[in-house]
This record gives C-alpha cells, sequence and structure tokens, in this order.
C-alpha cells in the first residue's frame, strides 16, 4: 500500500553525506562486478553471453539448413538410394550447394562444439579432466572444420 | 555422479535433459560424416563404398534414429529460444513440450516411408 511518506519519516542528510555537493563530490564507488586486471579470466570478457547468444543464432539458421539438408539427402528423389560420388558432384557443381555445406558445417561445428563445452564444464569435475576433455573437444572441432573446408573447396569431379 | 543432477523432473528438465542427448549425438554422428564425405577427395570408389552401408537396413534403421534426434533438438531449439524471448514463453513452456512432442511425432511418421522405404525393398525385394 503506498501512502504518503509525512515529514517526520523523510530521510535526513546528516552527517558527512551532508557536505557533498557540486563543489565537494563524493568519492566514486566502483560497481562490485566492475572488470579489472585481477578480475579471473574467466569473467573478464562477455564470452558466456556472445555464447549463448551464437547457439540460438546459429540453431535458428541450422534448422533451415540442416532440414534442407535431410529433405535433400533422404527424402527427395529416392531417398539415400541415390547418393554416390555422382550426385555429390552434381551438387557441389554448384556454388549455392557449396555454399550451403559450408555455412552449414562451420555452424554445426561451431554450435555442437560450444554445447559440449558445456557438457564437459557440467560433469568434469577435476581441473585436468577439464583441460584434456576442452582441448580434445578443440582439437577435432578445428580438425573437422578445416578437413571439412578443404574437401569442399578442392572437390575434384574427375579425380579419376 | 555429480550430486545434484536430478531435480524437479517433468517437462521442463525432462526437455533439457533430451536436448542434451541429441545435441550429443548429433555432434558425434557430425564428426563423423565429415570424415566419410571427406572420401570423395580419395577415391570415387571408396566413397562410394562406405555410403554402400549407409543404404543396408540396419544403418537405415540408425539413420531414421538420427532423424528422430535432430528434428527434437531442432524442434525443442525453436522452444527454447521462445522461452527466452518471447515474453509469455516461460507460461507457456509446458505446452510448447507436448507442441513439439506432437509435430515431432507426426514428422517421425512422415519420415517413415521416405527414410526406411530403401531398407524395406531391400529386405523384401521389389
Amino acid at each position: 500500500m503506498a501512502t504518503e511518506v509525512s515529514t517526520e519519516d523523510a530521510v535526513e542528510l546528516t552527517g558527512s553525506s551532508s557536505a557533498y555537493g557540486p563543489d565537494n563530490p563524493a568519492p566514486v564507488i566502483e560497481p562490485p562486478r566492475a572488470r579489472t586486471q585481477r578480475s579471473p579470466r574467466a569473467t573478464r570478457t562477455n564470452f558466456e553471453l556472445y555464447g549463448w547468444l551464437f547457439m540460438r543464432l546459429s540453431g535458428v539458421v541450422l534448422v533451415v539448413l540442416v532440414i534442407g539438408h535431410l529433405l535433400i539427402q533422404l527424402v527427395l528423389d529416392g531417398g539415400v538410394t541415390k547418393v554416390g560420388f555422382a550426385f555429390v558432384a552434381g551438387r557441389w557443381a554448384s556454388p549455392f550447394w557449396q555454399g550451403w555445406d559450408l555455412v552449414m558445417l562451420w555452424l554445426a561445428m561451431l554450435h555442437g562444439g560450444n554445447g559440449l563445452r558445456t557438457v564437459i564444464n557440467d560433469y568434469a569435475e577435476q581441473p585436468n579432466t577439464r583441460f584434456w576433455l576442452k582441448t580434445l573437444l578443440f582439437t577435432a572441432v578445428a580438425f573437422t572444420i578445416v578437413l571439412g573446408s578443404l574437401v569442399i573447396f578442392t572437390f575434384d569431379p574427375n579425380i579419376r | 555422479m555429480p550430486a545434484g543432477t536430478l531435480y524437479r523432473g517433468r517437462e521442463g528438465m525432462w526437455s533439457w535433459v533430451a536436448h542434451r542427448v541429441t545435441g550429443v549425438l548429433i555432434f558425434f554422428f557430425l564428426f563423423v560424416h565429415v570424415l566419410d564425405t571427406a572420401l570423395v577427395r580419395v577415391s570415387p570408389e571408396d566413397y562410394d563404398k562406405v555410403v554402400s552401408t549407409y543404404k543396408t537396413p540396419v544403418v537405415s534403421l540408425l539413420e531414421y534414429g538420427l532423424v528422430a534426434a535432430i528434428l527434437f533438438h531442432a524442434l525443442n531449439g525453436l522452444r527454447i529460444i521462445a522461452v527466452d524471448y518471447w515474453t509469455q514463453g516461460p507460461r507457456y513452456q509446458k505446452q510448447m513440450f507436448w507442441s513439439v512432442m506432437v509435430l515431432w511425432v507426426i514428422l517421425m511418421a512422415g519420415a517413415v516411408y521416405p527414410v526406411l522405404g530403401h531398407a524395406a525393398r531391400v529386405l523384401f525385394g521389389s
């Protein structure tokens, strides 16, 4: 319930605070979560915020790219029956599908990599285990992205 | 086992668990899938040999499972975004979860013939 504050209840400035004014400003108090050189590494940047945002943005794009990919590979035109070297060559003759697969590869690996990083952070309790699992994860993600990109860019339909 | 990883139960928690499990499964498939596709840089024969195993009935069943995991992860992911960004999202998270499940069942029923049709023709002829 909102009631009028009577003049007797109003806070009266007393002591040192009454002395501050334009000519004598109060000392600046640092916000409790201000980031300094001494902040722990994990809270020095907004990395986790951007990671969270990336999961949502890449997720929306991946829904379109991956479901389109599934329709083409597993549903349309005989499903998995038609998939083979000739089919891949036909698709990657078009820069559009090369671009589609490249974006899908990068977004899916980074989305999955960040998801697994969350899972490792949640369940691996020993600092050593966490470090090595994340090192392994980073290596696998980097390797897969580089390999996949190279395959898309250097694909040669006349390899044989 | 880390303590306190089971709590509350119900739609909110189980969708979270299923999102994790399907996400990890899809990640491992993706890793293998990039490796098998990289065989197009080795030779058409090697690529076709590996892809031919994808057309066997057992692997077709695994493909159906993969489609199940991907569709759940996709639909529930959209639900998570709605919970985060739609002002009414948290209030309707249960209804959205059951909408996800209904849509998932319909899509999985629709995927039976396209995904498993090849396996059925291999097993039963014609």
